[in-house]
C-alpha cells in the first residue's frame, strides 16, 4: 500500500485475498474497455499511416511543416502565458498591497473590481482585450504581437491578476506578526516593511501557488482560438487538422505537448512545496492556497 | 446600452440556455468526478491508477483541446450528436478531474486517527464510513467542491464559445457580427448575465461555508 489513508488499516489475509480478486476483476473489465476502444479505432480505420504519417513519420512529406506549425504555436502559447504571467504577477502584487494598505472604506472599489473580475469567464474577458478594446479606441494592433496577442495577455491578466492579489494577500498573511513588528519596531515606514521584509518572504511561500497559476494561464492561452486568429498551440491544430482531416490524431498529439508542459510544470510546484514543507518554513495557509488554486482550475474560471 | 435593453428578449434565452448547460454538465460532472474518486481511493491498483491518469489527463489538458476532441474526434468514431451534447461531455470529462481531486482531497484530510478510533469502538467499515468519516469530509469538500463547480459554470462559456448555439455566448456573437451592433454595450450585457451567475452562487457557497465550518 504505497499511500496511507484513513479509510481501511493494513491489510490481512483476507483483505489481501479479496483485493487480489478486485484487482483482477478490474483488469478484464479495463482490458475490456480499452480492446473495445481499440477495435473501434480500428474499425474506423484510424491507426492508418495516413492518419498517423504527418505527425509521426519523419519521412513523410507533410511531417516537417506539421511541426513547424506545432512548434509556432508552442512558442507562441508560452509567449502570451510568460507575458501574461509576468504582468500578472506585478499588478496582483500592486492589488495585494494597495488593499491591505488602504481603510475599510478605501477599499471598497478594490474590493469590487477583484469580485467582478473573478466572476467573469476568462474567454469574455479575452474576447474584451481582442475585440472590445479596438472598438473603443485602444488599438495595439502597431505593437509588436499585434492586437491579437496584447489583446489575449490583457484578457489573461485581467483574471489572473486578481487571482494573485489573493495570493499574495494570503502569503502575506501567512507570516508570523512578529515580522512586522520588529520591521516597524526597527523604523521602517510601512511601504519598506512591505517591499523589505514582507513581500520577499511572502513570495518564497507563494512560488509553488505561482507555478500551479501558470499551469492554468498556459491552458488558457487556447481560449483565443475562439475570438481572434493568434497563431498557439491549439489554432495551430486546428489548422492541420483542416488540412489534413485527422482529428483524432491531431488533437491527440496537441494534447500530449500541452500535458508534457503542464504535467513537468505542476510536478515542479508539488517539488517546491515539498521542499518547503521540509524546511519548517510556512506552507502558506495551505488551505487558503489550496482554495485558491481551485478557483483558477476553475480557471479554469478560466480555465479551459 | 439600448442594445441591451431592446434585445433584452435574445439575453435572457441565452441566459437559460446557459443554465442548461451548466446544469447538466453539474449533475454529469459529480457524478463521475465522485466514481472516478472512489477509484482513487480504492485498495485496488488498477483502479487507483485508472483514477491517477484520468485526473492528471484531464486536468493538463484546456478544456478548448477536450471539447475539440469530442466534437470533431468522436465523430470520426461513427458517434454522431448534437454540438450541445459534445459540449457538455467536454465539460463532465474536463470538471470530472477536479471534482474527484476535491473529493479526494476531502476524504484524506480526514486524520487516521478519527478512523481509527471508529474502529477501536467496534464499528464496522461501512458504519464508520457513514458515522465518522463521511460527515467529516463532506464539510472539508464543500469549499473546494464549490469553487470548481463555479469554474466549471464560467467554463461554460467556453462551451458557449466553442458553437453550441443559442446561449449567452453565442446572443453576444449574433448581435455583434451579424446584426453589427457596437461590441462595448454587448459585451457589458454578456459579463452582466454571467455576473448574475456567479456572483450568487459565490455568495451561496460562502453561506453553506459557514454553516458547515467545523473547528478541527
Amino acid at each position: 500500500m504505497s499511500q496511507e489513508t484513513v479509510l481501511y488499516d493494513a491489510q490481512g489475509p483476507k483483505a489481501r485475498r479479496r483485493t487480489a480478486i478486485g484487482t483482477a476483476v478490474a483488469v478484464v473489465v479495463l482490458l475490456a474497455l480499452g480492446y473495445v476502444v481499440v477495435q473501434r479505432l480500428i474499425e474506423q480505420n484510424q491507426f492508418s499511416m495516413e492518419k498517423w504519417g504527418p505527425l509521426i513519420d519523419p519521412s513523410n512529406e507533410a511531417f516537417d511543416a506539421v511541426w513547424r506549425l506545432l512548434g509556432i504555436g508552442i512558442v507562441n502559447t508560452v509567449k502570451a502565458a510568460a507575458i501574461a504571467m509576468t504582468l500578472s504577477v506585478v499588478l496582483g502584487t500592486l492589488i495585494a498591497v494597495a488593499r491591505l494598505s488602504l481603510g475599510r472604506t478605501g477599499r471598497i472599489p478594490l474590493v469590487g473590481l477583484v469580485e467582478l473580475l473573478r466572476g467573469l469567464p476568462v474567454v469574455v474577458l479575452v474576447y474584451f482585450g481582442v475585440r472590445v478594446l479596438p472598438d473603443v479606441g485602444v488599438d495595439l494592433r502597431s505593437w509588436p504581437g499585434g492586437q491579437e496577442l496584447w489583446g489575449l495577455v490583457i484578457g489573461l491578466t485581467a483574471y489572473n491578476m486578481v487571482i494573485f492579489a489573493e495570493v499574495v494577500r494570503a502569503g502575506v498573511a501567512s507570516l508570523p506578526r512578529g515580522q512586522r513588528e520588529a520591521a516597524l519596531a526597527t523604523g521602517l515606514t510601512n511601504g519598506q516593511t512591505m517591499r523589505i521584509v514582507l513581500l520577499p518572504q511572502a513570495f518564497r511561500v507563494m512560488l509553488p501557488a505561482i507555478i500551479s497559476q501558470l499551469v492554468v494561464v498556459l491552458k488558457d492561452t487556447s481560449l483565443v482560438t475562439f475570438v481572434a486568429n493568434y497563431d498557439e498551440l491549439l489554432s495551430q491544430g486546428e489548422s492541420i487538422r483542416r488540412n489534413l482531416d485527422n482529428p483524432i490524431q491531431t488533437f491527440v498529439v496537441v494534447a500530449l505537448l500541452y500535458i508534457a508542459i503542464n504535467y513537468s510544470l505542476g510536478r515542479l510546484a508539488q517539488y517546491l512545496q515539498a521542499r518547503q514543507a521540509r524546511q519548517g518554513r510556512p506552507v502558506a495557509a495551505a488551505e487558503t492556497l489550496d482554495a485558491e488554486n481551485q478557483v483558477p482550475v476553475g480557471g479554469l474560471g478560466g480555465s479551459a | 446600452m439600448s442594445a441591451v435593453t431592446e434585445n433584452l428578449g435574445l439575453f435572457v434565452d441565452g441566459f437559460l440556455r446557459s443554465l442548461s448547460i451548466c446544469l447538466w454538465a453539474l449533475v454529469g460532472s459529480l457524478v463521475l468526478g465522485v466514481l472516478i474518486a472512489a477509484c482513487r481511493v480504492s485498495p485496488v491498483p488498477p483502479l487507483r491508477a485508472f483514477g491517477a491518469s484520468w485526473v492528471t489527463t484531464f486536468r493538463n489538458t484546456p478544456l478548448s483541446v477536450v471539447l475539440f476532441f469530442c466534437a470533431f474526434g468522436l465523430p470520426e468514431l461513427g458517434i454522431n450528436r448534437s454540438f450541445y451534447f459534445f459540449g457538455v461531455l467536454g465539460l463532465v470529462l474536463y470538471t470530472s478531474a477536479f471534482v474527484c481531486e476535491a473529493v479526494r482531497s476531502g476524504i484524506n484530510s480526514v486524520s487516521a486517527g478519527q478512523a481509527e478510533a471508529a474502529r477501536s469502538i467496534g464499528l464496522n467499515f461501512s458504519q464508520g464510513l457513514r458515522y465518522v468519516v463521511l460527515p467529516q469530509a463532506l464539510r472539508t469538500v464543500v469549499p473546494p467542491l464549490g469553487s470548481v463547480v463555479i469554474a466549471m459554470f464560467k467554463n461554460s462559456a467556453v462551451v458557449g464559445a466553442f458553437g453550441v448555439g443559442g446561449d449567452l455566448w453565442s446572443t453576444g456573437q449574433t448581435l455583434t457580427s451579424a446584426r453589427g451592433l457596437e461590441t462595448l454595450p454587448v459585451f457589458v450585457g454578456v459579463a452582466f448575465f454571467y455576473l448574475l451567475i456567479t456572483l450568487p452562487s459565490g455568495a451561496f457557497l460562502q453561506l453553506i461555508e459557514r454553516r458547515v465550518a467545523i473547528a478541527r
